[in-house]
C-alpha cells in the first residue's frame, strides 16, 4: 500500500512538472504567473533528487555508508571535522551562492524567460549538480584534495597545469567583471556609494563588537552590523537628497572603478584582515536573508512575468549582449546551471565536513539545486519588469543613444514600449537620477527585486527603499568576492612564482606581498578599465568571456571526473558525466570561436578590431584595439589549454577502455566507520 | 514525532547551521582544543589561525 502511495506520489509530482514546464514553453501571446517556474523548479528538483541522482549514487559511484570519510579518520578539530549534513548543506550552500546566479539570469532575461529557465532547469539537474556532486565524492575519497590535485594525480602533468591557469584566469575575469558591476551600479549614485561606504566603519564596530566586547559572537555581531547598514541606507536617501552631501558621494564610472582598484589593492596586501572578516560575516548575513526573503515576496506576491517567453533578440542581435542564443545563453547562465567554480568548493572546504560517504548526494547534489532556484528566482526578478524598462536599463548608450529621448525611441521601435517620462518616474521612485544605460545587470536585478518586495511589504512608498538595499547586498556580495578573490589569486602567483625563487613564493614576505598583488590587481583592474571605457558597456565582452572560462574550468573538472569513473570500469557509465562534458564542449569552444572570428564587430573581438583599425586613429582608439586583441588572445589561449586537456583524458580513457593502459585509482585505503551502527 | 519536537529539532539544526556559517561552531572547538575559555586573546589566536587558512579559499561567483 505504501509503496502504491509512493508511486502515486511522484506520479504526480512528474505530471505537474510536465504541466508546468509545458505552460512555460508554449504559452504564447499572454503573460503568465511566476509561479509556473516556481513550481517547474520544485518539481524538476524533486525528481532530479529522487531518481537521477539516486541512480548515480548506486551505480556509478557506489556510495559506501561502511567506508570512514576524511573527517572521521583525520578528525583534528580544525579542517576536518565531521559535521551533521544539514550543517555541511548549509555551509556549502553559502559557499557556492555568490552573484553568478543573481547576475547571469538577468542578463539573458534578453532572451525572454524561456532559454533562461529550461537552461537553468536541465543544466542543474544533469550538469551542474552532477558536477559538484561527483567532485565532492571524488575528493572525499581522496582526503579532500583539491582540483587541481586531482587533475594532476589522475590525468597527468597537462592536466594540472591547465586547471592551475583556468583557475587563475577565471578569478582575475570574474573579479574584473564583478568590478564592473559594482561601478555601473553606484555610478551617479550618492545613496548607493554611501550605503556601501558606511560598510567600512560599520565593519570596524562589529570587529571591536567581536574581538573586544563579545569575543566569538560573530552571529550577534552580524545582526547589529545589518541593523546599522539598514540605517546607513535610510541615512543614504537623506544624503542624495541634500545639495551639500550629495555631490561629496556622487562619482562618475572611471572614479570609481580607481577606488575599486585602490580598495582591491589595499584589501590584498595591507593586514586589514580584521577588517574584512567581519564585513565577510555581514555580507554573507545579508546574502542569505534576501535570498530567503526574494523566495518569500515571489510566493507572497506570485508576480507576473511581463517579459515574453521568446524576445527577437534571438537571432543575436539583443543590447544588452550580442550574440545568438544558442551558445550564448548557455555562457551567460554558467552559476545556476553548472559552474566551474563549484568544482573548486567541491574539492577544498566541504569533503573535510563530510561525516558520511552517503551524506555527499545531499550536500552535493542538493545545495547546487537550492542555487539553481537561486538562479530562478533572478529570472523571475528580471522577467516581472516591463520589457521596454528592462531594456532601457541594460542597453548600453553606445547601441540605444546617449539622451533619454532617443533610447526610449530606439527601444520602443524594437516593439518594446517605454517612454522618456516613465523611465523618469521610475528612477524618481527608486531614488536615482536615471535608470537608463545601467548596464551589467545589477541595477534591473534590483529594480525587479524592489518591485517584488514593496508589492509584499510596504508598498511603493519603500521602493527607493528596497532598491538601494537590493544594491547594496549586490554590491556589499561583490566587494566581498573581490577582496577575497584577490588574496586568492596573489598566493596562487606566490606559489607559482616561488618555483621560480624561493623568497617570492613567502607568503609573508612583503616584497613579494606587494608585487604579486599589484599583479593580480593590475590583471583585474585592466578588464575593469577597459569595460569602463567600452562604448559598448563592457559587459558585452567581459561577461562572456567569464562564461566561458568557467564552463572551461567545469570542462576540466567534468573530464576529472570521467577519468576516473572509467579507471574504476565503469566506463559504460562515463555519459553521466560524458554527456555534460559533451554539451560543454560544443557551447564553449562556439561561444570561443564566434567572441574571436565572429564576422560582427558586435560579437567578434578581432573584427571589433579591424572595423576600430579602418576609422580615424587616436590614443583612446589604439586602446580599444589593443583590449579587443587581448581579449581574443585570452580566449585563445584558455580553449587551446583545456583542449590539450581534453586530449590527454580522451587518449587516457581510450588506452583503459581497450585495456592497453593498466591503471590505478588514487583512493586512499578503506576504512570502517565508526558511525556504522547510524541509519543512512 | 509530534510537532514540538519538530520544531525543535528544526530550530536547533538551523541555528547549528548559523553558527558553522559564522564560525561560532569553529571558535568553540578551538576552545575546546586547547583547553582555553573564551577572552578577547584566545578569540585573537583563533582570528590569526582562521585568517592563515580562509585567506587561501576561492569565493564563489
Amino acid at each position: 500500500m505504501a509503496k502504491l502511495l509512493r508511486i502515486f506520489l511522484w506520479l504526480t509530482v512528474a505530471a505537474l512538472g510536465t504541466l508546468a514546464v509545458a505552460t512555460i514553453a508554449l504559452h504564447r501571446g499572454e503573460q503568465i504567473s511566476a509561479m509556473w517556474l516556481v513550481l517547474a523548479a520544485a518539481c524538476t528538483y524533486a525528481l532530479g533528487y529522487r531518481f537521477y541522482s539516486k541512480f548515480i549514487s548506486a551505480k556509478v559511484l557506489a556510495l559506501d555508508a561502511l567506508r570512514a570519510t576524511p573527517a572521521e579518520r583525520l578528525d583534528n578539530g580544525r579542517d576536518f571535522v565531521p559535521t551533521n549534513k544539514w550543517v555541511v548543506f548549509g555551509h556549502h550552500f553559502a559557499a557556492i551562492a555568490g552573484p553568478g546566479p543573481l547576475i547571469g539570469p538577468v542578463l539573458a532575461a534578453q532572451f525572454g524567460y524561456l532559454p533562461g529557465t529550461l537552461w537553468i532547469l536541465a543544466g542543474a539537474v544533469f550538469g551542474g549538480c552532477v558536477q559538484d556532486f561527483v567532485i565532492l565524492l571524488f575528493s572525499v575519497r581522496r582526503d579532500g584534495k583539491c582540483l587541481t590535485e586531482m587533475a594532476h594525480d589522475e590525468i597527468g602533468r597537462v592536466g594540472g597545469f591547465v586547471a592551475y591557469v583556468a583557475v587563475l584566469s577565471i578569478i582575475v575575469i570574474l573579479l574584473g567583471a564583478g568590478a564592473l558591476i559594482v561601478v555601473n551600479a553606484l555610478k551617479s549614485s550618492p545613496w548607493g556609494v554611501f550605503t556601501i561606504a558606511m560598510t567600512i566603519p560599520i565593519a570596524v564596530l562589529m570587529g571591536f563588537y567581536v574581538r573586544r566586547l563579545r569575543p566569538g559572537k560573530v552571529l550577534e555581531s552580524s545582526v547589529l552590523g545589518f541593523v546599522l547598514v539598514i540605517l546607513a541606507i535610510l541615512a543614504g536617501q537623506w544624503i542624495s537628497q541634500n545639495a551639500t552631501t550629495a555631490p561629496w558621494f556622487t562619482f562618475t564610472a572611471p572614479t570609481l572603478a580607481i577606488l575599486i582598484i585602490v580598495y582591491g589593492y589595499a584589501a590584498s596586501a595591507l593586514p586589514v584582515w580584521m577588517l574584512l572578516a567581519p564585513r565577510d560575516y555581514l555580507s554573507t548575513f545579508v546574502k542569505l536573508g534576501t535570498i530567503g526573503l526574494l523566495a518569500i515576496g515571489i510566493v507572497i506576491w506570485h508576480p507576473t512575468l511581463h517579459m515574453p517567453p521568446l524576445t527577437r533578440f534571438v537571432d543575436g542581435t539583443g543590447p544588452v549582449f550580442s550574440g545568438s542564443v544558442f551558445p550564448f545563453a548557455f555562457i551567460t547562465i554558467a552559476c545556476g546551471a553548472i559552474s566551474g567554480f563549484h568544482s573548486l568548493i567541491s574539492s577544498g572546504t566541504t569533503p573535510k565536513l563530510i561525516r558520511r560517504e552517503t551524506e555527499t548526494r545531499m550536500v552535493g547534489y542538493g545545495a547546487m539545486m537550492a542555487e539553481s532556484l537561486v538562479g530562478i528566482l533572478a529570472t523571475i526578478a528580471a522577467c516581472v519588469l516591463q520589457p521596454g524598462t528592462y531594456f532601457a536599463i541594460n542597453s548600453p548608450a553606445g547601441i540605444v543613444g546617449k539622451t533619454a529621448d532617443t533610447a526610449a525611441a530606439t527601444i520602443s521601435g524594437w516593439g518594446f514600449p517605454v517612454t522618456a517620462d516613465s523611465m523618469h518616474a521610475l528612477a524618481q521612485a527608486v531614488g536615482e537620477q536615471t535608470l537608463f544605460n545601467r548596464t551589467g545587470g545589477a541595477p534591473a536585478f534590483a529594480v525587479g527585486m524592489a518591485q517584488i518586495f514593496s508589492n509584499s511589504l510596504g508598498g511603493q512608498a519603500v521602493m527607493a527603499l528596497w532598491y538601494h538595499f537590493a544594491i547594496m547586498f549586490e554590491a556589499l556580495f561583490i566587494l566581498t568576492v573581490l577582496d577575497a578573490g584577490t588574496r586568492v589569486g596573489r598566493f596562487m602567483v606566490q606559489d607559482a612564482l616561488g618555483h621560480l625563487w624561493r623568497p617570492l613564493g613567502r607568503t609573508s614576505w612583503y616584497p613579494s606581498i606587494l608585487a604579486t598583488s599589484a599583479l593580480i590587481v593590475g590583471a583585474w583592474g585592466c578588464f575593469l578599465w577597459q569595460g569602463v571605457k567600452d562604448p559598448l558597456g563592457g559587459i558585452n565582452s567581459l561577461w562572456p568571456l567569464f562564461g566561458i572560462c568557467n564552463q572551461l574550468l567545469a570542462t576540466v573538472a567534468l573530464c576529472v571526473a570521467t577519468t576516473i569513473i572509467v579507471k574504476t570500469h565503469k566506463a559504460r557509465f562515463a555519459p553521466v558525466t560524458l554527456a555534460p562534458l559533451a554539451w560543454l564542449i560544443a557551447v564553449t569552444f562556439t561561444a570561443s570561436w564566434h567572441k574571436m572570428f565572429d564576422p560582427n564587430p558586435r560579437i567578434g573581438f578581432l573584427a571589433h578590431a579591424r572595423q576600430l583599425a579602418a576609422g580615424l586613429p587616436s590614443h583612446e582608439v589604439s586602446r580599444l584595439i589593443f583590449n579587443d586583441r587581448l581579449d581574443a588572445v585570452v580566449t585563445g589561449v584558455l580553449v587551446s589549454l583545456v583542449t590539450l586537456i581534453l586530449l590527454e583524458s580522451a587518449w587516457l580513457w581510450i588506452r583503459v577502455v581497450y585495456g592497453s593502459k593498466q591503471v590505478e585509482v588514487r583512493e586512499v585505503p578503506f576504512v570502517m566507520t565508526r558511525f556504522a551502527e547510524e541509519q543512512g | 514525532m509530534n510537532l514540538t519536537v519538530w520544531l525543535t529539532r528544526t530550530a536547533t539544526l538551523f541555528v547549528s547551521c548559523m553558527r558553522e556559517i559564522f564560525d561560532e561552531s569553529a571558535y568553540a572547538r578551538f576552545l575546546r582544543r586547547g583547553r582555553m575559555s573564551s577572552s578577547a586573546e584566545s578569540y585573537a589566536d583563533f582570528c590569526r589561525e582562521q585568517a592563515a587558512s580562509k585567506a587561501r579559499r576561492p569565493r564563489c561567483c
